[in-house]
Order: structure tokens, then sequence, then C-alpha cells
């Protein structure tokens, strides 16, 4: 085989954090190769250090035979790679031409931009690409493919002999996307060699040749399009992990009373139409992929996000959820994905992160603040959800990350709220801390409460979740239930929906 | 219960606390633990760089001129700064949110002259002031709807409303002064309580409200929690926007005190008064070691800045330097100042 790129036994570790452990991969020339991996398995990782972005702590990059080290992402496009980001790097306010030259335009001996060359540039790029691209216009007025295959042209441009594609099907629509995949042909045909990120199955099985597969940071094997299946590949991607460490379920009582009734949510007009139902003293997962809208759904249930459609029934009344201050009112709450631009005010002390959204209840002389009680209280709270620190004037900047979360959830504890929606609780947090707030979700439920969780780890929705909801491009394609619920359904259901090689049919 | 530990708790900011011996739960802190004065702590607060400079100032001024401390000069000293002092309380709220209010000079200029308009057309004076308060309060309204309910950014929003309120103070009066006010307006100006000046006593006044509201009372909080983060604050079911409001009223209303003490000072509505003041009011609030971006700071910390600017308006005056190297020197003391107390965490 005529390799162009080859990544050998690639390995990369973070504080704390083992990212990448030997990682290989290899790409031939003209061959379109996917990389293929649960959020987390360390795709993005590894597309950073083949552009520059990371340095590798061992193993080896070659390109077209030659061994390469790339100190900085423009090391890595002056040897050959270009990037299509998923978030593009394109200027909105300036054309395609002006975007494709930034930082290297062509001037004349007088410093003068030599427009006309440099249009004429343009344009034979994109006719090779089979594109027609107003080169007059301003980025932002081009539709979101078209902008993608400026980017791609851009690439081209810099002489890119290998292209990462980073999930470039994810904001297209699907006639959009086989526009692009006819592209992605034609560069085959004239040698480019490509790596294709994409969490959606059938693309990668329309358009690939091979498939690396990694998982956990880890190097589990590569396979030819035409050997292998879904479920094989599903499999490859969850493995037979060991998954314990979870408190075990209380049977879901079959009389339990539904307490959040999602009626119907469509977040935008034209959008899909969602309905779930969240049972007393039950946790409900929500799986899918980053991007599925999970969040978005969330944000729109407690009213942070304004929703198209919304009718929700609290404990069999309807509410009117317009800020998450009626949520909070209504007895729900939230425990935001980003703790720290979300979920913590990072100058407070815990004890005034734990008591922001409870200072009604600790008056004095009605107008003030009674800061005993407030004390009182919050060491209580503390106590209770188990929060290790020095003091409770402790800043909460100092904790660790676990610690942090316990922080954010303290704040709803001390309220009538009993349903509480955790948005990836335990990322970024080290396994002894996972285990302390799977107990305490456990211990909460245990007590009433009933939980919506968002997690994009696959063992955490296995282990921990009663009922399952999978979205997929923003719809709930299946609600899991006992016995279905395993890392091969969900992911099944997450990639590739309900119609395609589902093996638990669900009304 | 609002113990004197608890005032010196409050000198250092927000409570923290400095003594951090070994690791032990929750359960063993006693509830309510005062915080005590210590060097370390004062060190960690957001006063203490506005404290040092305000001495350093101060004993400059000492050496250099032999009457800047007389009893004289230190009541005009006070008196000069309690305008911009007033003014900078609202703007000490609403900085701390991460807003701006660009407005309050001009609203006070308004609030003045409709207030003087008024009183010389025969209205009852009590009355007018209650319009001038209004007014204050109107445009405080204006201000926090179109930031905190239309989300539009509060720097062009009280940039309009400035532009706004002072046309319209230039309108009602022609462009003229109003004179010919009722003798005892005179008193917020130049009157004496127990021997303290009533623009003094005033400014006391509004900056111990200022300090329960902040400090003691939930609303406080939430206006360092939003400057801190608006989005946590907001999900965990604060209602920002209304807070938000408040800071604009807020400010508004500090805008139209300091028109009744400006007012029966000149015993005149001047249609061109306070051109300039937001500039020294923010200077106040930053020199006091708020952050501009809001959720760091301290009400005592703004009165520390406005005293700063104060003195230094003064011994410049008093040691004859230029008028126009004034403005040179005072701009290079604020760059040198914040440059000092910058926050330099990442």
């Amino acid at each position: 085989m005529d390799a162009i790129l080859k990544l050998d036994r690639i390995t990369k570790s973070f504080p704390g954090v083992k990212a990448l452990q030997g990682i290989n991969l290899e790409v031939a020339r003209g061959e379109i190769h996917a990389l293929l991996g649960e959020n987390g398995a360390g795709k993005s990782t590894l597309m950073k250090i083949l552009s520059g972005i990371y340095q590798p702590d061992e193993g080896t990059i070659t390109l077209d035979g030659k061994e390469q080290q790339f100190a900085n992402y423009h090391d890595a496009v002056a040897a050959g790679v270009g990037i299509v980001f998923q978030e593009f790097s394109l200027i909105p306010y300036l054309n395609a031409v002006e975007n494709m030259f930034l930082g290297r335009e062509l001037r004349n001996g007088v410093g003068m931009l030599k427009r006309a060359q440099m249009r004429r540039a343009a344009a034979e790029i994109f006719a090779r690409l089979g594109v027609t691209i107003d080169l007059s216009v301003q980025i932002r007025e081009l539709s979101v493919a078209q902008q993608q295959f400026v980017e791609i042209g851009k690439a081209l441009s810099l002489n890119a002999r290998v292209l990462i594609l980073d999930e470039p099907t994810a904001t297209l629509t699907p006639a959009e996307a086989e526009h692009l995949f006819t592209i992605m042909r034609d560069l085959k045909q004239q040698g480019v060699a490509m790596i294709f990120i994409s969490h959606h199955l059938e693309e990668i099985f329309e358009v690939c040749d091979r498939i690396t597969v990694l998982r956990d940071g880890q190097y589990v094997g590569v396979t030819d399009v035409a050997q292998t299946d879904v479920g094989r590949l599903v499999e490859m991607m969850v493995g037979r992990r060991i998954e314990s460490s979870f408190p075990p379920k209380s049977p879901l009582r079959v009389d339990a009373k539904v307490v959040l009734d999602v009626n119907a949510l469509q977040l935008h007009k034209d959008g899909p139409v969602n309905r779930f139902a969240l049972r007393e003293g039950e946790i409900l997962g929500f799986a899918g992929l980053v991007g599925s809208g999970r969040t978005e759904t969330a944000l729109a249930v407690i009213g942070a996000d304004p929703a198209h459609v919304k009718d929700i029934r609290i404990n069999g009344a309807a509410v009117n959820l317009s800020d998450p201050a009626d949520a909070l009112r209504a007895g729900v709450g939230i425990l935001p994905e980003n703790r720290k631009t979300e979920g913590l005010i990072t100058d407070f002390s815990i004890k005034q992160n734990v008591s922001i959204n409870n200072l009604g209840k600790y008056r004095l002389w009605r107008l003030f603040i009674d800061q005993r009680h407030e004390a009182r209280a919050t060491a209580d709270i503390m106590k209770r959800v188990g929060v290790k620190a020095p003091s409770m004037q402790t800043e909460v900047a100092t904790l660790s990350g676990g610690n942090q979360q316990k922080v954010v959830i303290a704040r709803w504890l001390n309220h009538h709220t009993n349903i509480l929606i955790v948005d990836e609780p335990t990322r970024g947090i080290d396994v002894g801390a996972k285990a302390e707030i799977y107990l305490l979700m456990r211990e909460l439920t245990a007590r009433g409460y009933s939980i919506i969780m968002i997690s994009s780890e696959l063992p955490e929705v296995v282990g921990m979740c009663d009922r399952v909801a999978v979205f997929r491009q923003g719809r709930i394609e299946a609600i899991l239930e006992g016995d279905e619920i395993d890392s091969n359904t969900v992911m099944t259901y997450a990639t590739a929906g309900a119609s395609r090689g589902a093996t638990h049919e669900h009304a | 219960m609002p113990q004197p530990a608890l005032l010196v708790e409050q000198l250092m900011n927000m409570p923290k606390s400095s003594s951090s011996s070994g690791t032990s739960t929750a359960s063993s802190d006693t509830a309510g633990a005062p915080v005590r004065l210590s060097w370390a702590g004062l060190k960690r607060s957001t006063v203490f760089y506005p404290l040092v400079g305000l001495l350093m100032v101060c004993i400059v001024m000492v050496f250099a001129s032999n009457s800047f401390l007389s009893a004289a000069n230190i009541e005009n000293v006070l008196r000069q700064v309690s305008i911009n002092a007033i003014i900078a309380v609202g703007m000490t709220c609403v900085i701390l949110t991460g807003g701006i209010d660009l407005s309050v000079g001009s609203v006070m200029a308004l609030s003045g002259t409709l207030a003087a308009g008024l009183m010389v057309a025969g209205m009852n004076a009590v009355a007018a002031l209650v319009v001038g308060i209004a007014i204050g309060l109107g445009f405080g309204a204006a201000n926090g709807f179109f930031v905190a309910y239309a989300g539009m950014p509060p720097i062009i929003v009280t940039l309009a409303t400035m532009g706004i309120a002072r046309g319209l103070a230039l309108i009602y009066t022609g462009g003229y002064p109003i004179d010919g006010l009722p003798e005892w307006i005179g008193f917020f100006g130049s009157g004496k309580v127990l021997g303290i000046q009533a623009p003094v006593l005033i400014m006391l006044v509004i900056y111990a409200i200022a300090w329960v509201l902040l400090e003691r009372m939930p609303f406080g909080r939430y206006v360092y929690a939003i400057g801190g983060n608006e989005q946590a604050t907001r999900l965990s079911g604060v209602r920002v926007a209304r807070v938000k409001l408040i800071v604009y009223l807020l400010a508004g209303l500090t805008s139209a005190f300091a028109s009744i003490v400006l007012t029966a000072r000149l015993m005149s509505g001047q249609p061109n008064a306070g051109v300039g003041f937001e500039l020294d009011a923010i200077a106040a609030v930053v020199m006091g070691g708020t952050s501009i971006s809001g959720g760091r700071g301290s009400i005592i910390g703004t009165l520390i800045g406005a005293l700063l600017l104060g003195v230094l308006n003064n011994g410049l005056n008093m040691v004859g330097v230029n008028p126009y190297v004034q403005n040179v020197i005072k701009g290079g003391i604020i760059l040198l100042a914040i440059y000092i107390s910058r926050d330099r965490r990442k």
C-alpha cells in the first residue's frame, strides 16, 4: 500500500490523564479514511497532534516517507496537512478570496495587493473542486455548505496532501452532504488523502474506504468498510467494559407517578417535537452524541432558552416556565454542563454559592440576610452532600472538580425542589469523586428526588439510568427501559437512528 | 446582630477566611464564625491598594502644603468630593453587575434644572424636588429596561440616554441657568448639622444605606453574583433582569440626589452641569478597587476612590499646578493606580 501518512504508536498525556496510548493510523494516497470513536475516545487529541497544536509524548508522524516533527500549526500546514475545523475559521466579513489568502496575500513591489491574481488563483481552485462560489460576496452570505467548500479550497490552496475533515456534515443538509461527498470522491481521484471524522455511520459506509477505531484513548483496530457492518463497528467503539462502581438501581415502582410531563417540546419552528415524562424517584438518562439536542432540550424545559412550542405539566398541573426562576419556584433545578462558566460563581465562597438561591429563607427582619442562619443551613447541606473543604468560606475556585459539582448540587437541596436536571455531572472529575456523585444521585432518588441525567459517557448511562431517552439530531429516537439499556443499543440509536440496524424495536 | 467583627469582614470585601488550617469537613465549621482582621486578609481585599494610595497622596500633600491638614481645607475637600461620591454609589452598583452608566451626569443636569424651574414657576419646593428624583428614577428605569429586558449593551443605551437627558435640559432651560430658588434650599448645599456639612452628611447617609444594601441584603449578593457569573446566577433561579433593572434605577436615584446637592450649592439649575461627571464617577469606582468587568469590589472602596481623586484635585490646586497640567497628572495617576492594583490572576 502506498501510505502517504503514517502515525506510529502515538502517546499523549495531560496532567492526570493518559489521553492517547499507542495510537496507529495509516492513510493511503487517495484514500478516505474514517476515524471513529465515542466522545472522548481521543479523536480530537489525535487530530490536534497531527495538525501540530499538540506535540506527542511518544511516537512518530511520517508524511510522504519523511518523519515529521510539528512544533506548531504552521509547521503542519507547511508540510501539507490541511484541516477543516468543526467550527469554521473563516472571517465572516471578508470574501472567499480574502479568506483564502489571509495572512499570505500576494503583493506587488510597493506592497499593494495583487487582487486579480489572487482572484484567478481562487477561481482555479474552486473549479478544481467543481463548486461555484460567488467570490465577491462576504463569507457570511454564503450557505454553510459553501463556507465549508471555501475551507476545503483554502486547505488545497496551501497544497494540502492530507485533508482532515472534522465532522463536516454535522451542520449540512442531506443534499449538501451529498455534494460534499461528490467533492471528496473527486479529490480522492486527484490523489488527496482524507481523514473523515463523523458520528454518522451511514456516511462512513457511503464515502470511506477504511476505518480506524479508537476507544478511551486506545487503538482498537482498523478495518475495511467492505468487511464490516454497523453492529461490529459499534462493538469496536463500545467494547466490553466492566460496568461496576455504580450503586445498585432500586427497582422502579410501576405505579410511580409522573412528576414532570413534557407533553410537547419543539425548540425551533419546523424542528422535531419531543415528548417525555419523568417519574418520581427515577433517573431518566438523556443519551446521544454531543450536539444531538440534549442540553438544548434541558435549557428549554427550565426556561433558560426559548422554545417554539412548550407544553409542560409538573405534578399534573400545567406550568409556564419562562425563566429559571420560574423553574425554581416549580421545583426544578439544574446542574449545568459547564460548571466553571454556568455553574459556579468562582469569586464566591462555598457558602455564598450554595445560598445564592436560598437567601429568601434566611431573613432577619424580613430585609436582611440572617448570616448565622445562612451559615448553619449551609453547614448542614455541605455535610449532606459531602463537600470536602477547609471551611465554608473557602473560595470555590480552589476546590476539586468533584467538590465543585457537589456545591452546585447543594444549591438545590434546601428547597422544595424535587426535580434535578444534571448535565454531564461527572465530566472532568476523577474516578473516586465520580463514584461519590453516583451515590449521591441514588440517595437523592431514594429520598424522592427525580433526576434527568444528560451524559455522553455510555457506561454511566447504562449504570445509572432507570430509563434512557436517546437523542439524535434533536429528536428522541427511542426511550429505552430495563434490559434494553445497553451500550450497543444506545449507540446504535444515537448514531444510526431508529430506522437503521436497530435490534430493539420500540413502540 | 451586625457585630463589629462583621464590619471588618466587609472591609475585606467578600468574606473569605484567610486561615486555612488543614482539611476538615464542613461539619467542624462553626456557624457564622466571624473573620478576624489580619494583615493578610486586608492585603487580599479590594480596598487595600486604594487605601495605600490615599494614604500616600495624603502624606505627600502634608509635606507639600502646610495648610492641607487645616480643618477648613479638609471640610473643603469633603464638600467637593461629595457630589462625585454620591453619583459613584449608583455607578458602583451598575459596574458590580458588569454594566456601565454614562447618563448619570446628564440626568443630574436634567433633574436639577427641572426641579429648579418648577420651583421658580411657583411649585412647592418639596414637590419640585420629588419631580427631580422621579426624573432620575425614570431615566434609570429606561436604561434598566433596555439593558436588562431588551438585552442591549449598556454602553450604547446609556450613551443614547446621556444625549437625550442633556438635550432635554438644554431645551427646557433654553441654555440659560435658572436662578431665584427659595433660600432654604441652600441648606442642602451649605447647611450644617451638628457641625457636619449637609452635603457630607447626605453622602455618608447614602454610603451607609448602600453598604447595608450591598453587604447585608440579598439584593447585594445578587449584584455581586451577576457580575461574577451572570449565566450561573440566572440558571440558579435568580431573577437577573430584575436585579439589573434595580441597579440602573439606583444610578438614576443617586444622580438625582447629587443634583439636589449641586443645585443647592450653586443656588441655580445649570443645564451644563455635570459634563464629564460620569467619567469622574467611573474613575472613583475603579480607583476604589472595583473590577470594571464586575463581580469584585466594594462600596467602601468607591468612597476611598472618590476621596483619592478629591485629595489629588485639592492638592494640585494648592500647590499651584497649572490646570492643564493637572489633567495630565491625574490621568497618569489613574493609569498607574489601576496598573498596580490590576487583577493579576489569569
